[in-house]
């Protein structure tokens, strides 16, 4: 395949972006205006200069065939990344007007590209030998010692539960955060990541709105649950095990046998806090007919390094991380960059997905939501929200409260018009949140997150 | 429970693992209390009571959450009307989305960059698409709504291109609900004009918004209807209605209006009477017109025993009550004298093809060129501009603007510039711009800006060249790019992308020269980068979108 076909459109491009302000500027620089000496190569590199305000333009590099997503050079001082040129330059280039032709790069960008290659040679052969440096016998006593930790955690966590359905959860809306805040910290110090968190989204139930009461013991109970399933791993089967382990906050490494298949891409979506930005993409494998999420992170106000637009499929290898019920997925060898596919994943029926989430529960009962594609349904107004109703039956999912007053939510309804249409999210106690939807008729994608 | 699904009967669906199981009621408000306060009915054995609440709670958690179900489906919203317009083509769609991500406010601000307004883009792209008919894509109408919303000027284009899915949006989300208000037939249809009944129900029981789109709507179509209608109501009229519905007989004005307005000069409200004749005296054949002509030719003549015939003004000495049924208003505003003031007003209403034959058989040119005794100059000249853009005289419009290349006209002489621009809309478009071209070649740029936004778009090649030297002038002569920023703007809305090319030698930076405002050399060669670049991105914008 070669590069000539795979263009990717300017939502795709845009998607890259680590932030609103950048997507703004880059398409600000999608235009020919600025640039020269534009071109791009059948291997997948496109390179251009950008007159900016200095005298000497910025040189930009990208390089699109990379396995794990494109790689970015640009001579310009920001440390947004990619900067506004890369994306400039890649709008320039999907725009397929003619003023990004292919051609031979210059020297500039000729030897970032052969560095780029040749250390991932290096890497590639380097990675093949055994890399665990250091005495298995060391690494199995830190693991104790991780483990004895968690467990000392987890049992002073317990305590706290125990005290506080004690007294009653009337008493913790007066208690406030901090009293969540420094159990937090207290799980942190137990390396317990996993439980930090949870015990951190406690604090905020008391003030979420009516029915607070219900919410903060459903999740009491589960975090009860997950500290009772570490205590007694040694009985769980192995599997579960494993989703206790993770859902603590104990690393994995995607050790499952790799699947090859050809991956659709279904919705790419960021969440951030003070300190991290984290990716979800949301893979289907049109093959084995497997769902596959791939985590990437980036440090608060940079773009997670992996971008993989929706309405892309690549052919790649993809491992699972252990334990039941888990699907994330670690990407592994790519065998052709991602190209533009009008697959569209086979969706089901409302009730299905209803039951699809409490199956799933039984290998993860911590589960909040499993993906899902809908067939036929139409966006509904309700009483006091909207809901996706199937197209013939009485059946509806009701929308979450964050995906109401989301943008996406009109589009949406835009998009369907009163009409069926087809619609991948996220399926869980809490409703249905909207990703991604396919008009009825022909049609791109459209990202609804 | 945060949201409407029924959960599973917990009696059948799953065997229950302890004997008397609470239910899940029970458990909350046990927790909510503390189990101190409210022991549970039945311990599990061996367990602490706080410990046994949280396990049969987390059993009952993950079957609750197991047992979802989905919830009854609400009524169907009807589905959106259909669009029968083709579809967008690809590239066109990416440009629209990437216009319409471009919204004030949402990045940087401060100074522009090389890089295009993409937003002052979108008037222009929308004109382009309605022009070609095409259909808007769904996914981007919520965007388009949001735009339209923030903006006023750029409503009538963007709901026609939205067409009936953004009405059909607008009902659901009352963020646009002005979408409803703006479009005609949006929310209540009129009923065409052929349908008679309809019409006049509508007129006689409708709110009055509703009957001066009704009207309006009638005039646009047939001008004699939309008179006879509000003719059959027009005396039970309230005076500030009848104000509006006058005024709306502007459209279409012809000859046949002529008796409806006459007999509105005898109104009971003065501001009905003022309008009625102000329409009149645009119709140079009506009676008013006549008597007007009879009254202002008494008030100017050519003296012809001086060296050079020169033209004497007698004004009038009194406003008598025939001339104030005619509308001429007697009190003059403060400040100025009651006889110019009449004189003024007299001038103004009177048809300008008079005075030719009053003045000797001389053309308009000939006219304006005749001297004019005691400092009257200004005031006739001042009254002819009014009247001649009021009657719609090209003729005489050109013979008051004169060369554009006349020294008076750049300076302080006596049109003002903003009647100028009044004067050159009523020349043909082709005039207009040559006109301009020839104003701005002589005069400069820095009093061009209200002449320019009155040409037609694409500025014709020969204004074009004219701004881009004499932007390149104002440039050799060291001032800043931003003392020229409104024409700028234009220049970047308005000039043929087919110029592009000419900018092509002004981009580089200039050595600085002595004499040059520090810098200016770099920000100018900013702002021609950002033209051209402008120029481009409308040139591929219209590309996209395919000849009309």
């Amino acid at each position: 395949m070669t590069q000539q076909g795979v263009r990717w459109t300017a939502d795709q491009v845009l998607a890259l972006a680590p932030d609103a302000a950048s997507r703004k500027a880059g398409s600000k620089l999608g235009a020919a205006g600025p640039w020269s000496g534009t071109g791009s190569s059948d291997e997948g590199t496109v390179w251009g200069q950008c007159k900016g305000s200095g005298s000497k333009p910025y040189q930009t590099v990208v390089d699109i065939a990379d396995v794990s997503g494109p790689a970015y050079k640009c001579s310009c001082p920001s440390r947004k990344f990619p900067c506004k040129h890369a994306l400039g330059l890649l709008l320039l280039w999907a725009g397929e007007d003619g003023s990004v032709p292919s051609g031979q790069a210059p020297d500039w960008a000729e030897q970032w590209i052969e560095g780029r290659r040749q250390r991932a040679q290096e890497k590639k052969a380097g990675g093949a030998s055994p890399s665990c440096s250091g005495d298995p016998e060391a690494a199995r006593r830190r693991a104790e010692r991780r483990a004895e930790r968690v467990t000392a955690g987890a049992t002073e966590l317990e305590q706290r539960l125990a005290d506080l359905l004690r007294g009653g959860l009337a008493g913790a809306e007066q208690a406030g955060y901090g009293l969540w805040e420094e159990t937090a910290a207290r799980m942190v110090d137990a390396q317990a990541s996993g439980l930090a968190a949870r015990v951190r989204e406690l604090g905020a139930i008391p003030s979420s709105g009516p029915g607070w009461p219900v919410r903060l013991l459903e999740e009491c109970a589960l975090l009860h649950l997950l500290d009772q399933g570490w205590l007694r791993r040694d009985h769980l089967p192995n599997g579960l095990a494993a989703t206790v382990r993770s859902r603590v906050g104990l690393p994995a490494s995607a050790d499952g046998p790799p699947v090859r298949d050809q991956w659709l891409v279904l919705a790419q979506y960021d969440t951030a806090d003070a300190r991290l930005t984290t990716r979800r993409i949301w893979l289907y494998g049109t093959g084995s007919g497997r769902s596959a999420l791939l985590l990437s992170y980036g440090a608060a106000g940079r773009a997670p390094e992996l971008a993989l637009p929706v309405g892309l499929a690549l052919e790649a290898e993809l491992s699972s991380y252990p334990g039941t019920g888990q699907l994330r997925a670690a990407l592994g060898e790519q065998f052709a960059p991602p190209a533009p596919s009008s697959v569209r994943p086979p969706g089901m029926t409302t009730s299905e997905a209803a039951a699809h989430y409490g199956e799933a529960l039984r290998d993860d009962p911590w589960l909040d939501s499993v993906p899902v594609t809908l067939d036929q349904v139409v966006p509904t107004p309700d009483a006091d929200g909207w809901q996706l109703a199937d197209a013939d039956g009485e059946a509806a999912l009701p929308l979450t409260p964050t995906a109401r007053t989301r943008p996406g939510l009109w589009r949406l309804v835009a998009l369907s018009g009163g009409a069926p249409v087809k619609v991948f999210g996220e399926c869980g106690h809490r409703g249905f949140t909207p990703l991604t939807a396919w008009p009825e008729g022909a049609g791109e994608p459209v990202r609804l997150c | 429970m945060n949201r409407t699904p029924t959960q599973a009967t917990p009696t059948s669906a799953l065997p229950t693992p302890m004997t008397s199981q609470p239910t899940w009621e029970d458990l909350v408000t046990t927790a909510l209390l503390g189990t101190d306060r409210r022991p549970p009915a039945a311990g599990a054995p061996g367990r602490a009571a706080p410990v046994a609440l949280l396990d049969a709670a987390a059993a009952e958690t993950v079957r609750r959450r197991a047992g979802l179900r989905p919830a009854r489906a609400a009524a169907r919203p009807d589905p959106a009307p259909a669009d029968p317009r083709p579809a967008l083509p690809a590239a066109a769609a990416r440009r629209l989305a990437m216009l319409l991500a471009d919204r004030p406010g949402a990045g940087s601000g401060g100074r522009r960059g090389t890089a295009p307004d993409l937003m002052e883009l979108l008037p222009q792209w929308l004109a382009a698409a309605n022009a070609r008919g095409f259909a808007a894509p769904a996914e981007l109408l919520p965007a388009l709504l949001d735009a339209a919303r923030g903006r006023t000027d750029l409503r009538p284009a963007a709901l026609a291109f939205a067409g009936p899915r953004a009405l059909w949006l607008a009902r659901l989300n009352p963020d646009w609900r002005f979408a409803l208000r703006a479009a005609p037939g949006g929310d209540a249809a009129l009923p065409r004009p052929e349908d008679g009944e309809g019409v006049r129900r509508l007129w006689q029981e409708g709110l009055f918004a509703e009957r001066v789109a009704l009207l309006a709507a009638i005039r646009a179509r047939e001008p004699a209807a939309a008179r006879e209608l509000l003719a059959t109501t027009w005396a039970t009229e309230r005076a500030e209605d009848r104000l509006m519905f006058l005024d709306s007989l502007r459209t279409g004005l012809g000859a046949a209006d002529e008796p409806f307005l006459e007999q509105a000069l005898s109104d009971r409200s003065r501001n009905v009477r003022a309008t009625a004749a102000e329409l009149l005296s645009a119709l140079p054949g009506s009676a008013l017109a006549a008597r007007m002509a009879v009254r202002a030719a008494a008030c100017v003549a050519v003296d012809r025993t001086r060296e050079v015939p020169s033209i004497v003004v007698e004004a009038p000495h009194e406003c008598d009550s025939s001339m104030e049924r005619d509308g001429v208003v007697p009190k003059a505003p403060a400040g100025r004298g009651e006889r110019s003031w009449w004189f003024g007003q007299l001038m103004e209403a009177a048809p300008l093809g008079t005075w030719s034959a009053r003045l000797g058989g001389r053309t308009p040119e000939e006219i304006v060129a005749l001297p004019v005794m005691d400092d009257w100059r200004s005031e006739l000249h001042a009254a002819w501009c009014r009247a001649a853009v009021r009657q719609r005289d090209a003729g005489w419009a050109r013979a008051l603007l004169g060369a554009p290349a006349a020294p008076e006209a750049g300076g302080p002489g006596a049109v003002s510039l903003a009647e100028r621009a009044k004067l050159l809309g009523t020349l043909p478009p082709g005039e207009r711009a040559d006109w301009v071209a020839g104003f701005i070649a002589a005069h400069g740029l820095s009093e061009a800006f209200q002449l320019l936004g009155g040409c037609a778009v694409p500025w014709s090649g020969p204004l074009g060249r004219a701004v881009v030297d004499a932007l390149n002038i104002a440039r050799d002569a060291g001032s800043y790019p931003w003392s020229f920023s409104g024409v700028m703007g234009l220049a970047e809305r308005c000039l043929d992308p087919a110029e592009a090319s000419r900018l092509d030698g002004l981009l580089a930076v200039p050595d600085e020269t002595e004499d040059a405002s520090p810098g200016a050399g770099g920000y100018w060669a900013e702002a021609f980068q950002r033209l051209g670049t402008t120029l481009r991105l409308r040139a591929a914008m219209l590309d996209e979108l395919g000849t009309a």
